[in-house]
């Protein structure tokens, strides 16, 4: 059973990472599409990961949400932009420049705290599995947090509002 | 010979046991569903020659019971033509995407109680209702890329506006769900299967032997106004009269499936009657009582084999009659226009959805002060 789960690990992990760069440089086609079909199986692997972890909650949701329905979205925009086009543009150096340097950035944060905590420390993982554990918890220890992204999402949805309007009055 | 079965299995692991029997159940359910699709459409076929008063088929075998093999036949036979302007790889895995969404479904709904020591459901999940809702979601991919992978104007618009019809009521359904939830308090199906045991307790003693039964439709009106929205996104979901403009015909000769031929084109059939039983599956469990049945003690999770095996008869039952009435209703209603669609999934059915998640929720709030 410890084995199985191993193996399932260490091939959702694979698939995860050659998925994911796929997404950004994959040789056989340019097509922003394809890119988007390979995140969503990015977002699949991801919440096999999760459900390996016992976050079953967790693991419904990035389906539901992410391969679901926001990139559903994605997939909608970019059938409508002209495809075309986008194939043929060559990397900027600037654009180069800013993508190395936020992936070198997360990078950092992510082996810091991978050096900071030892396996079987840091924070105990009281939210897998049950779903009224994780609600209870959204809605009294992580209740500023929680407030402040759905703040953050209503000011987003206003301003994707204001942008499509064509005249201000 | 029973004997040395027994025998053997109980001398397997835990396990080993749990991969046997859940390989066992996954191709009997995968097998009955599939004869189900196939025989679904020639339901249709018959009710809609009843409805017109035409005959129906009625050559291959009595009743033509045998059309769903030859037509099976004829689609794998037929050519398998690739047009030359399609995209080749979204072409080929289309019509897969469409129709496996619909059967990944079917591993958490509880088809019946039990069979010996054996649970009547694949993939028990403490989040059942969410896998559920995640997987139907994917099912808007098969669509968008038939159209994308096609490379022509008609299938393209036809995949833009499904794809945009599945997501709006996508949402109307997910929130149609909530107040159930809220109700119950458990997102495990076989859990609110349970709950729905016995009569219902609001109608009046008067009554006497008239009794309803306590499925969860029947509960309060809250739940009944949640089966209404989830009805109609059901509808929009599996792309059914009175939702039907995916396949549009008139408008865009045919839709996202235009180029595809032969056992392709069989697949995104099969995907629409998939997901038309899986949505009735769905509809028995979340608001009709699951596999129970109020009388004859038919509520409580069966003892014996013969117990067992009656439950799912009366599971099967019930997603045939919601099977029925969505052929039925396909030749009752006119298609709505795509803005009328669009109108009634966004400006009716999603602010009715929330206006009945705050009610049930207040209502609920309220009988546990009291």
């Amino acid at each position: 059973m410890e084995n199985a789960q191993a193996y399932l690990f260490y091939v959702f992990a694979a698939l995860a990472v050659i998925c994911a760069i796929m997404v950004v440089a994959n040789p056989f086609s340019r097509s922003p599409v394809t890119s988007a079909m390979f995140l969503v199986l990015t977002m699949g692997c991801l919440a096999g990961l999760f459900t390996l972890l016992h976050a079953f909650f967790l693991a419904a949701v990035q389906i539901l949400v992410y391969a679901g329905a926001v990139m559903v979205l994605f997939l909608f925009v970019i059938m409508l932009l002209d495809l075309k086009e986008e194939q043929r543009r060559q990397v900027k150096s600037l654009s180069l420049v800013a993508g190395l340097v936020s992936v070198g950035a997360i990078l950092a944060i992510f082996v810091r705290s991978l050096i900071a905590t030892k396996p079987g420390e840091g924070a105990l993982a009281n939210v897998e599995g049950s779903t009224s554990k994780l609600g209870k918890l959204l809605f009294t220890q992580y209740l500023l947090p929680f407030e402040i992204v759905s703040v953050l999402l209503l000011v987003a949805m206003v301003g994707v509002v204001l942008l499509s309007k064509k005249d201000l009055k | 010979m029973f004997d040395n079965i027994t025998n053997w299995i109980d001398g397997l692991t835990a396990m080993q046991q749990f991969v046997l029997f859940s390989g066992v159940k996954i191709f009997a359910v995968f097998g009955v569903l599939m004869t189900c699709v196939a025989y679904a459409v020639w339901v249709e076929r018959k009710v809609a020659a009843a409805i017109q008063d035409r005959v129906g088929p009625n050559r291959a075998g009595p009743f033509g019971l045998l059309q769903p093999a030859c037509d099976g036949i004829k689609a794998f036979l037929k050519e398998d033509f690739t047009p030359d302007h399609v995209r080749k790889a979204y072409f080929w895995i289309a019509p897969a995407i469409a129709l496996i969404p619909a059967l990944l479904t079917v591993a958490v709904i509880p088809f019946g109680s039990n069979l010996g020591a054996q649970k009547m459901v694949i993939a028990d999940l403490n989040v059942g209702i969410l896998y559920t809702f995640g997987i139907v979601s994917l099912g808007v991919y098969g669509i968008v890329l038939a159209g994308y992978a096609a490379n022509s104007k008609y299938p393209f618009i036809g995949g833009i506006r499904s794809s945009a019809q599945m997501v709006s009521y996508e949402l109307a359904m997910g929130m149609s769900v909530i107040p159930l939830f809220l109700w119950v308090g458990d997102l495990n199906l076989s859990q609110l299967v349970i709950s729905q045991q016995g009569f219902v307790g609001w109608l009046p003693d008067a009554l006497g032997s008239v009794r309803l039964p306590n499925w969860l439709v029947f509960q309060s009106p809250m739940l009944a106004l949640s089966f209404f929205i989830f009805l109609v996104a059901a509808f929009a979901e599996t792309n059914r009269t009175p939702f039907d403009l995916p396949e549009a015909e008139q408008e865009l000769a045919g839709g996202y499936n235009i180029e595809y031929s032969s056992i392709k084109f069989a697949l995104f059939f099969m995907g629409e009657y998939a997901a038309m039983i899986t949505a009735s599956a769905m509809m028995v469990t979340l608001f009709f009582g699951g596999w129970t049945l109020p009388w004859f003690g038919l509520d409580q999770p069966a003892t014996s084999i013969p117990g067992g095996l009656l439950h799912i008869g009366i599971f099967f039952v019930k997603v045939v009659a919601f099977v029925f009435t969505i052929v039925w209703v396909r030749w009752m209603w006119p298609r709505f226009r795509y803005d009328q669609l669009m109108d009634l999934g966004w400006r009716r059915f999603i602010p009715l959805a929330l206006v009945n998640i705050v009610v049930t929720a207040l209502w609920l709030w309220i009988r546990s002060r009291s």
